[in-house]
């Protein structure tokens, strides 16, 4: 039974992957932790940054669930924050709110 | 059907930190159709924009377990280790009650194209999985050369427009109606646009006992020449000319979830902000536009008589 049981996530450290010798990657180059790309960050291709504004906020999600990035969070149903370790600055957020409580602003520009 | 709200309580399983480009299609979808079932899923994906840039080693965007094949066997691999979970079940090395989903997902060129047969085998032998063709309608992942689903007169790298030629020839091919005629339990065509629909069809694919296939609009920013901010509009913008219908075929009823009170609006206005119908508004080319409605024309009247609609 303990052969078939799933195991349970792990964090698999990858420090120094690239002077490891074949002998230490895992066999079939299979990736033991799930989800491990949320160490990645893509958040510096973007060149435009979303902005939230809470007055025109309704919490409707439709942001949320029409991202691309994983990168708006939500917490009790309610509009949290943005992921900029990961947001791409595509603006589809801005672009879906029927509210419009989503601007893009230039990144690095004043405002 | 679960709201918005309550979608917001899943677990997410496709994670930031993949290197889809800005604004992609494909992720959007993936996240959709994962929303559909709460049960672990097994995932799979062809070969595709999908499958490279959310594994890139020694990372992966997957919260469920992914395996990665060749271009034309994601349905083939993910038919096996649906085939092996059930020997283990049988065996009971896994618990009898543990119900675990298998879904494949492929682009429009490892699906409409390089996988077909093995899609095609898959759903034949009626095995208990989803698959999920994210079209965006081009080899996009390569560098945008034509498929079996690029429209009619679009430019592509292997189809250009310019002085002897007006972007592909030929009209697309409907690999949802192909998977219709299986006639497996459940078979849809769905868009990130209406994310209600799309999470509704992945629920009952999930949730059907047997093959199912979805096949989503997933518009790609880079090979559609479109902003990158404009992904969802202009898959909205599919569905309310006529491009993209949805509908779905459940036990052979077919039925269409989408008509517009006010009927169709033109093709126009989902090619124009496109850069790979550009040339259709060049003067001289106005045929282009009338071939292109044309075709939808008759492909929405066909279909609406086979859902049995006015």
């Amino acid at each position: 039974m303990s052969k078939t049981k799933i195991k349970t996530q792990t964090k698999w450290n990858i420090k120094g992957i690239e002077n490891w010798g074949w002998k230490k990657h895992p066999l079939g180059a299979t990736i033991p932790e799930a989800g491990n790309a949320a160490d990645y960050k893509t958040g510096g291709w973007r060149s435009n940054r979303p902005i939230w504004d809470e007055e025109k906020c309704t919490n409707c999600l439709i942001c949320w669930i029409n991202c691309p990035d994983s990168s708006i969070r939500v917490k009790d149903e309610k509009w949290d924050s943005f992921d900029y370790d990961h947001c791409k600055g595509c603006g589809i957020c801005a672009n879906v709110c029927p509210t419009k409580a989503i601007t893009m602003v230039e990144e690095g520009g004043e405002k | 059907m679960a709201t918005i709200k309550e979608l917001s309580h899943k677990e997410e399983r496709l994670t930031g930190g993949h290197r889809l480009c800005a604004g992609c299609g494909a992720s959007i979808a993936v996240r959709q159709v994962l929303l559909g079932t709460d049960n672990p899923v097994v995932a799979g994906s062809a070969t595709g924009c999908l499958e490279v840039s959310t594994t890139p080693y020694p990372f992966t965007a997957w919260g469920t377990p992914f395996i990665h094949n060749a271009f034309e066997n994601s349905a083939a691999t993910m038919s096996g280790v649906e085939g092996a979970y059930n020997a283990l079940k049988r065996r009971g090395k896994i618990p009898a009650d543990k119900e675990i989903k298998f879904v494949a997902f492929g682009g429009d060129g490892g699906t409409y194209d390089i996988g077909l047969q093995s899609l095609s085998g898959a759903m034949e032998r009626g095995h208990n999985m989803l698959y999920v063709c994210y079209d965006n309608g081009a080899y996009m992942n390569t560098g945008i050369q034509r498929s079996g689903a690029t429209p009619f007169g679009a430019a592509t790298t292997t189809s250009p427009a310019g002085k002897v030629g007006q972007g592909k020839p030929q009209a697309r091919k409907d690999l949802t109606q192909i998977m219709a005629a299986h006639n497996i339990p459940y078979v849809a065509q769905a868009s990130i646009s209406h994310w209600k629909d799309l999470v509704n069809k992945a629920e009952k694919a999930f949730a059907v006992d047997g093959p199912a296939f979805i096949n989503v609009m997933s518009p790609c920013p880079r090979g559609w020449r479109t902003p990158n901010e404009m992904t969802v509009e202009i898959a909205k913008l599919a569905v309310q000319t006529g491009f993209w219908p949805l509908y779905e075929v459940e036990d052979g009823e077919w039925k269409l979830n989408f008509k517009p009170a006010k009927g169709l609006r033109p093709v126009e206005e989902f090619l124009k902000p496109q850069g790979r119908f550009k040339h259709f508004f060049k003067p001289g080319n106005e045929h282009l536009i009338e071939e292109f409605q044309s075709q939808v024309d008759k492909n929405w009247e066909r279909l609406k008589k086979r859902c049995g609609v006015e």
